[in-house]
Formats: C-alpha cells, structure tokens, sequence
C-alpha cells in the first residue's frame, strides 16, 4: 500500500507520482535479480542513476540556477524514501550523491559553483563522499590523509574507507588534513575520477546492499588544483558534519522506506497465508505484531519530516536530524526483522525479499554516524550550556 | 506539422469499478488518470514533432478533473492543451463524443494529423476515432502498430490476426496507434516544471457553437438499462490422476471441443 502523504506542493505531488511510476516500471522489475548479481560487488547499477538523472531526481534538493530541481527538503526526503521502498541501494546512492553535492552547494565561491555544479547536478554524474578512513570511522578528527601544498595546487596522499560508489564516481568530495590542528585541520577538496594517483581497491564482500559499490580510494600523490578545494584551509571538518546533518536525514527516509515495504510485504502475506483454517492475520498476536510496525513506520516519516521542516525554514535541525536517522534506522532494523517472522520459513528463504530488507536494514544503523553516535549528537546538543530556556 | 492528440481521463483501471444510479460510470468517487492507451499517441505525437518542426496540442473532453490528463500529456512534452467542459456533455454517447472533438479541432485550426489512441481503457469501443475522421472529413487510418510520415503523407502497419497491411494515406489525416508503436516516455522533473507555463484553454460547447441539445445523456442514441457485475470465476474441474489422467485430460478437452 502506497504511503498516505499531504505533500506541501502540487509540484511535491507531482513529483511523488513521477517517483512512483519511475519505480515501478524501472527500478522494482530489476532489483531483485542486479542485488543477487551484485553479491561479489562487480555488478553496479550505473544505468538506474542514469535514468534517475535523466527523470531530474539526482538533484532535487539544491538550487535551480545551477541546473538543481530548487526542492525543500520535506519533498526531496519523500522522493527518497520512495525509492527506497522499491529498491534500497539506489536510494542509499541518491542520499550519498547529495552528500556529494552539498558541500559545493553550501561552502564553494560562486565561481566554484558556477564551474562545478551543472556538472554535478546534470543527472549524468554521479559523486563519491571520502570522509572515513580505516583509523578514523567514528573518530573522523583522528584523519591521517594529508593534502600538502604544492606551489599553486595540492597533491593528496592517503587511504579512505568504505567509500560507497568508489570506482563509478565522477568526482570524489575528499576531506583531507592541512595542518595537524585537530579537527581544525581539515579541508575539502572535490577530485575528478581521472585525477592521476587515485585508486581503488576490490569492492568490500558486504552482508547486503549489494548495488552500492564500496571499495577503499588510495589517493598517490593525487594533484588537486586550489580551485578544487571547497570553503577556507582548515574549514573541512564543519563542512563534513554539516553535509552529514542533511545526509542523516536521507539516511532516515531511505530507513523509513524500506520499512515500509517490508511491512507491505508482511502485511500483504498475512492476508493469504493460512493456517488452522484461516488466514495468520487473523490471529491477534500477528495482527497487533503489524499494528506496532505500522505505529513504528509512521512515526519515523513524521520525526525526518519534522527535522525537514525546520531545515527547510533555515532553523537549527542538527538535533532533530540525529533523533530522525536513530529512530528511523532502528524502526527499519525492528521492522524488517519483525517481518522475516511474519514470514515465517518463506522469509528466511530468498524466494521473499524479506530476508534482504532485513541484511540491508542492518547497515543504516551503522553508516553516516552509528547509532551511538546519533546518541552523542543528541545528548551534546541536549546538555549544551544555553542562555535561555529552549522552546 | 501541427498535431492533435485525443486523449481521455478515466477510472483507474486497477480500482473497482463502479456505474451511478443512471447507470453511467461513476467517475466522482474513483481516482482518475490519463487513459493508458492514449500515452502511445502522445508519446507517437512528441516523437513526429521532435523529428521536425511542429506542435502537439492535447485536447480532451471531461469533466473538471480531466484536466489532469491535460496536465500529464503536458508534463510528457506536449506544447498546449484544449479542455472541453461542459455539464450538459455528461452521459454523451460516441457520437456526440465525436461531434465536440470535431468542433474543438476545427476551433484549434487545421491540424495535419490527429492522432488517438486504439480505444479508451474504459469504455474499450474503439469507435470515436472513426466517427471524428468521418466528420471531420479525413482519411482514417486506424490501428497503427507503424507510423511513419513520408512526404506529404503517412504511412502505417495494421498488424491482423493472419496477415500485416501497409496503409498509405495523405495528409492530413486521423491515425489511431496500438500499444504496439512504441514506448510511452514518463514526464522528467523539467517537463513537471514546464507545464505549469503552458497554455490550456478550457472552452465550453457555447465557444464551439454545439447546442446541448445534441450532446449529453438525454440526447444519446444508446441507453444502458441495467449493469451487472461479472460473476465470480467458477472453480475449474479437479482430475485427480489415477493413473488415467491423460485420457481423463483428453475427454475434457474433447467434451469442450478444445480438440
């Protein structure tokens, strides 16, 4: 059952239909079989972001004067979630290529802008966000890839880790040290994928989302032009948690959809399946099981919705966005495992796509800040000394 | 080339599907959408236009909520739209269907083609696209699985049940395309952005100088007395195979003339 929305705009509306059409024709008769070819993370679904691009649904949500869709976020997120509710990876991939983007998007000069965003925001590009590293996951202050100065430019050296879309991007929005200042000592840089010295190793044997693609960069001496690097030397380190605060909020309606067509599923096989005579939604137990899925679906859209709506009226939503991505990704995780249960033998079987929203869900309370650091965010802005009494 | 394309709104074919008290369809109560067969037309439509130069206009016959058909084929790439509403049009059998559309395309001009789709998904007649190259005077060409333009004409595949035709025809000319012709494009973000900047032109039958007494339920040349939903499927016979299966299978199909 298609999720009930009250989109803000008749263009929201419109755009959810699209979103919808695009999914059913396109993405649901594929995701399936490209998941199962995907499993060695050879396979890597380059042609459904082409025509997600080709639809403008790559770009929504930045400005129309360099070629984006001038969306708020409250529809952008909805468009996400869609599609994550027809096939996972590719709304994880959308999420990350917004990521990719915002940095430009936010910190860049407008002439920086003026070069680099038709481009990035074509629908023909995709991004790559490297930001973790093998030592610095959590703990991003603790980045060892360094960017020295080289006369007009910067050449970049050093290793970054489970870098989704690596090998398939056009660009690569880098975050590397440029001094050992701490966390003040980080700057941004976007890297053309034919950049020399740049590499990549096997894709990672992962538990589930197969289609994104994700691979270590190495970066060899990799020369970065000065008009490559986004916002002031040193201001890296807020740009990356800014451009997190939004991604988080594509993490949480990606979670959200994929908990609701794992519900779907569920709910749909409790109206056939029979035992003891009748069908298993028959019985209580089962019945109130979805009852609370439902609840927990429901209020994860409305906790990124709300986090949306204050993004999107220019407030603070920091906090707000970290509460949305863990109780999102947690619903997601409950959800899905839930719905393997409702399933019963079939959900274990890769016969239902059951036991693959379960592997998937898994990793959403993981990446773009594991759920305890969601928690960390929360508490930190909860206890931050404050002038006045918060409304 | 200027193009027309006629296209419908309809129930969803995938809701139920309900008639009102005057045995019409009710189309209040049911969500509505851009007749799936008329998406080959426009789609055929965009595609001669691109190829050259030229303009589609979508025109419909509806009620209010018809105007979004207009506003999907716009959204597909269409330049502009005709939306005829009029109360007194509702319950208008085919030929006074036919007899507005022929009205509105000599209002829009002189179109070289006017291009339908094979049949409504609700109605599934197949017969306003005749009626209006009737009277419109045009040739009809109906059924096209291939259209091609050539010069100063058109010409079509018309595939049958045991042989293909090639019809040729001049301009301009009524063609009505088949599921078959190609593959409907879906209306990109820009095209969604667009269509809020193109024209629609609502006319009622006054701007066409059609008189309600030739239109509309009271004045139709057919009337449905009574609907009835299809019964359920029956349960099919079960032959348990006792070993005599084949020749149980072959009996049926013989009782059946199947064989």
């Amino acid at each position: 059952m298609p999720a009930t929305r009250l989109m803000p705009t008749e263009i929201g509306e419109d755009l959810i239909e699209l979103t919808r059409t695009i999914c059913d024709r396109s993405l649901r008769p594929k995701v399936d079989e490209v998941e199962r070819q995907a499993e060695g993370g050879e396979v890597f679904p380059r042609e459904v972001f082409a025509e997600l691009g080709q639809a403008g649904l790559l770009s929504l949500p930045f400005p129309e004067e360099h070629g984006g869709g001038g969306q708020p976020y409250e529809v952008y997120l909805q468009v996400i979630e869609e599609i994550a509710s027809a096939w996972m990876s590719v709304a994880v991939g959308t999420s990350v290529h917004s990521l990719t983007c915002f940095p430009v998007a936010t910190f860049a000069s407008p002439e920086q802008q003026a070069t680099l965003l038709p481009g990035m925001l074509s629908g023909d590009q995709l991004g790559a966000y490297c930001l973790s590293e093998p030592q610095a996951g959590s703990d991003v202050a603790a980045m060892a890839t360094r960017a020295t100065c080289d006369g007009d430019g910067w050449r970049l050296k050093g290793r970054k880790a489970w870098i989704s879309h690596a090998g398939h991007a056009d660009f690569y929005t880098t975050f590397a040290r440029t001094s050992d200042d701490g966390a003040k000592g980080v700057s941004c840089f976007v890297v053309p994928a034919d950049a020399e010295g740049l590499d990549f190793a096997p894709p990672e044997k992962k538990m589930g989302l197969h289609g994104d693609t994700v691979r270590e960069v190495f970066f060899e001496d990799v020369p970065v032009s000065d008009d490559r690097r986004i916002g002031e030397v040193g201001q890296g380190m807020s740009i990356a948690m800014a451009a997190l605060d939004s991604g988080r909020l594509g993490i949480a309606a990606a979670a959200t959809g994929l908990a609701q067509a794992a519900l779907d599923l569920a709910a749909g096989y409790a109206t056939e399946r029979e035992q003891f005579g009748r069908t298993i939604g028959e019985n209580q137990g089962l019945a109130f099981m979805l009852a609370d899925l439902e609840a927990a679906v429901t209020s994860a859209r409305a906790t990124y919705l709300h986090a949306a709506r204050l993004k999107d009226a220019g407030r603070a939503f920091s906090r707000q966005a970290a509460v949305a991505k863990l109780v999102a990704t947690d619903a997601a995780m409950r959800v899905t495992t839930d719905a393997v249960q409702v399933l019963g033998g079939a959900g274990y079987t890769a016969d239902f796509p059951a036991e693959r929203y379960f592997r998937e869900a898994k990793i959403t309370q993981i990446f773009e800040g594991t759920n305890q650091i969601q928690r960390l965010v929360i508490s930190r802005d909860l206890l931050r000394p404050r002038s006045h009494r918060r409304r | 080339m200027n193009i027309v394309v006629c296209v419908k709104y309809v129930p969803d074919a995938q809701s139920e599907r309900a008639f009102t008290e005057d045995n019409t369809t009710d189309r209040e109560g049911v969500d509505g959408l851009l007749s799936e067969l008329d998406e080959y037309a426009i789609e055929e439509a965009l595609k001669i236009a691109e190829a050259g130069e030229g303009e589609v206009t979508v025109l419909t016959v509806g009620p209010d909520d018809a105007a979004e058909a207009v506003k999907k084929a716009l959204q597909m790439g269409a330049d502009k739209g005709v939306h005829i509403l009029d109360e007194a049009i509702a319950g208008s059998d085919a030929p006074a269907t036919s007899l507005v559309l022929a009205e509105a395309i000599k209002k829009i001009g002189s179109p070289d083609l006017v291009l339908t789709g094979m049949a409504s998904t609700d109605g599934t007649m197949s017969v306003v696209p005749a009626m209006l190259a009737e009277r419109l005077g045009l040739p009809q060409v109906t059924f096209a699985s291939e259209l091609t333009v050539e010069g100063e004409g058109v010409k079509i595949r018309r595939d049958g049940d045991s042989s293909t035709e090639t019809i040729e025809s001049s301009l301009p000319a009524l063609v009505s395309v088949t599921d078959q012709i190609n593959e409907p494009r879906y209306p990109s973000f820009k095209g969604i952005m667009a269509a809020k900047k193109k024209p629609v032109e609502t006319w009622g039958l006054s701007d066409l100088g059609v008189d309600a007494g030739q239109v509309g339920q009271a004045n139709a040349w057919t009337a449905v007395l009574e609907t009835t939903k299809r019964p359920p499927r029956e349960q099919g016979e079960v032959v348990a195979d006792e070993g005599d299966g084949g020749t149980k299978l072959a009996e049926f199909l013989a009782a059946q003339k199947f064989v």
